[in-house]
């Protein structure tokens, strides 16, 4: 299991989906309803991404969890579904904050 | 996790995006990230376990912290206009420390120690990426300090506040989204690279893809100059740069067609200042932003949106937004807590406390000062309106006690530069026999302006309320603040208290 800390860079084994962690939550974090893993490591053999798992992401775009404070953003987009145990992430619509430094 | 994650995800998003230097550029993401392995393998080698950086704002800054950062040591931005002996104190109580120094701060710099000149360092860690990359340490820790700078020291010695690779990482990544900023964007950098705003810009503008442009010696005729020759979109100053930017464009109006967003922070400003900044500047969005340098920059801001609303409104409640700090920033927690520790529901002024995940409350020597629950107190004296707008009434030492009655300078020194030949005034109090504690303030006069006291003195008593009423009203040419514009009123308590000690008049 992936420990989802924040500023973890992970990746899809099914897809190119990139993610990197904004706030955390403990949970595995799925992609295509495979694990994600750090992107140094190698994607396991054969997966596949099956269409009930398909729902792409947008890069640059935020999604968080609505049970915990998880939330990534898309550094890479991919067409698998993220989801946290189970459940399926959100794409987060918060107005970006003015440069302030 | 490290805080090389944000120039890992610059590289995969934007690698050809100019992030230094003039509209054409000088350094892409991908030179800064190539410099920074460079740079991260000269101090693997040479074994330094800090990277002590002594020098003006420039692209050598951005490569030797990620430098630093994938060395796995802390980056140490010190104040190269601090006395020599200080210098030296602050630097070999670092452990084996590289310096990289500006050529004329080489005398500064005790023998003994490892050192590297700016030019020199640049042009080693751009030459090209190592033949073979040397092996680094273990990634760094999330808890380990990334970054170290010492506070500004107005009321105490200064202290080396450790920010952690998560207290940063939780800062940029919760304010700023990657590669957001637009192709033509640009940022004026004014700010050193000892103040947390100067690491907090560096961090936040790469992370975005947005150009730095960099202003080593702050005036406001070279700010407005190099605003309008590098098509600056965006700017931070703190108070006293903004006082003069405001000066100098009522002296010598010209336009800043290319400027869009101007924020500023680091210190309380006078409402006058901000309402002659938005007079001058219509077309130009505003953003006040609160942070201490314990709290990795911005924990809380009041943004253009903010502004427009305000502004427009008739309700006193939305109007007096203007003078606060806004809200939190996402992650943030707040609260204001009596002097008997207890959370004060909205209105009532007490201590600000803090907490969030880029709340660092940690020091070099003394370890973390934040509560059992995570807190960290800020010292500076707040409340909080219904709708969560922070408003700072000063630090909490500030506070002057006339007569067992709590007074904040901020409120008479408020009054005071709304006076049309007054450009600054600070108060302080004084040892008094019969009240405890009495008002003394100190007055600027604008330029040119012939300031009558007596006539100030009636201006202020028709403004204040009798308690509140300075009891000396004393001139002066300037008042003293740091190199980051942050007042010193202990030096105007000592030099108030000295006679002899003279006050330059």
């Amino acid at each position: 299991m992936t420990h989802l800390k924040v500023g973890a860079r992970l990746r899809s084994q099914v897809d190119g989906t990139q993610v990197i962690v904004i706030r955390a939550a403990p949970g595995e974090l799925t992609c295509g309803g495979h694990p994600m893993i750090a992107v140094t490591e190698p994607p396991g053999d054969d997966l596949k991404l099956a269409d009930e798992h398909r729902h792409p992401t947008a890069i640059g775009k935020r999604y968080a969890d609505q049970e915990t404070e998880l939330e990534v953003l898309v550094t890479n987009a991919g067409d698998g579904a993220l989801a946290l145990a189970g459940r399926p992430l959100q794409p987060k619509t918060a107005k970006p904050l003015p440069s302030s430094d | 996790m490290s805080l090389s994650a944000l120039l890992d995800v610059a590289e995969a998003m934007f690698p050809d995006r100019i992030v230094y230097g003039p509209p054409g550029g000088s350094l892409t993401v991908t030179q800064v990230g190539q410099g920074a392995r460079a740079g991260a393998a000269i101090v693997a080698a040479c074994g330094a376990r800090a990277l002590a950086y002594l020098a003006v704002n420039g692209p050598a800054l951005p490569v030797g912290l990620f430098a630093a950062v994938q060395a796995g040591v802390p980056f140490v931005p010190v104040n190269y206009r601090l006395p020599a002996a200080q210098i030296a104190k602050l630097l070999t109580a670092l452990p084996d420390p590289l310096v990289i120094c500006d050529e004329p701060n080489t005398a500064l710099l005790p023998a003994e120690l490892a050192s590297v000149t700016t030019s020199q360092w640049l042009s080693r860690c751009l030459a090209g990426s190592p033949a073979s990359t040397p092996a680094l340490p273990e990634p760094a820790e999330d808890d380990s300090p990334a970054v170290v700078l010492f506070t500004s020291g107005t009321t105490a010695q200064p202290k080396a506040a450790q920010l952690s690779h998560a207290n940063l990482l939780s800062y940029v990544l919760q304010t700023t989204d990657p590669g957001s900023a637009g192709p033509d964007d640009a940022a004026l950098v004014a700010v050193p690279p000892y103040h947390v705003a100067g690491i907090g810009s560096m961090l936040t503008n790469l992370y975005a893809g947005r150009r730095v442009v960099y202003l080593a010696n702050f005036t406001a005729p070279d700010w407005i100059r190099a605003v309008r020759a590098e098509h600056i979109t965006f700017a931070m100053l703190v108070p006293t740069m903004l006082v003069r930017v405001v000066e100098e464009l009522a002296a010598r109006p010209v336009e800043l067609p290319s400027l869009r967003a101007l924020a500023y922070g680091g210190a309380r400003i006078a409402p006058s200042v901000v309402a002659a900044a938005l007079r001058l500047l219509p077309d130009v969005a505003f953003v006040n932003a609160y942070g201490l340098t314990e709290t990795s920059s911005t924990i809380a801001l009041l943004g253009p949106e903010d502004y427009r609303r305000s502004a427009a409104s008739a309700d006193p409640l939305e109007r007096a937004r203007l003078g606060s700090v806004g809200r939190p920033v996402p992650g943030i927690e707040i609260q204001i807590r009596s002097e008997h520790g207890q959370p004060l529901p909205a209105g009532q002024v007490g201590g600000l406390w803090v907490r969030g995940p880029q709340v660092s409350g940690r020091y070099a020597g003394t370890g973390s000062v934040l509560d059992a629950d995570g807190w960290f107190g800020t010292a500076d004296r707040a409340y909080v309106d219904p709708a969560g707008y922070v408003f700072i009434l000063g630090r909490g030492d500030d506070t002057i006690i006339r007569g067992g009655e709590n007074v904040a300078p901020a409120e008479i020194e408020d009054v005071l530069t709304a006076h049309p030949d007054v450009r600054d005034a600070a108060v302080i109090g004084a040892a008094d026999l019969e009240w405890g504690e009495r008002i003394v303030a100190f007055v600027v006069p604008r330029d040119g302006a012939e300031l009558d006291l007596d006539q100030l003195r009636v201006y202020a008593g028709s403004e204040l309320r009798a308690s509140r009423m300075p009891s000396e009203i004393i001139l002066r040419r300037e008042l003293p603040y740091n190199a980051t514009g942050k007042l010193l009123r202990r030096q105007l308590r000592t030099e108030y208290l000295d006679p002899n000690g003279g006050l330059p008049k």
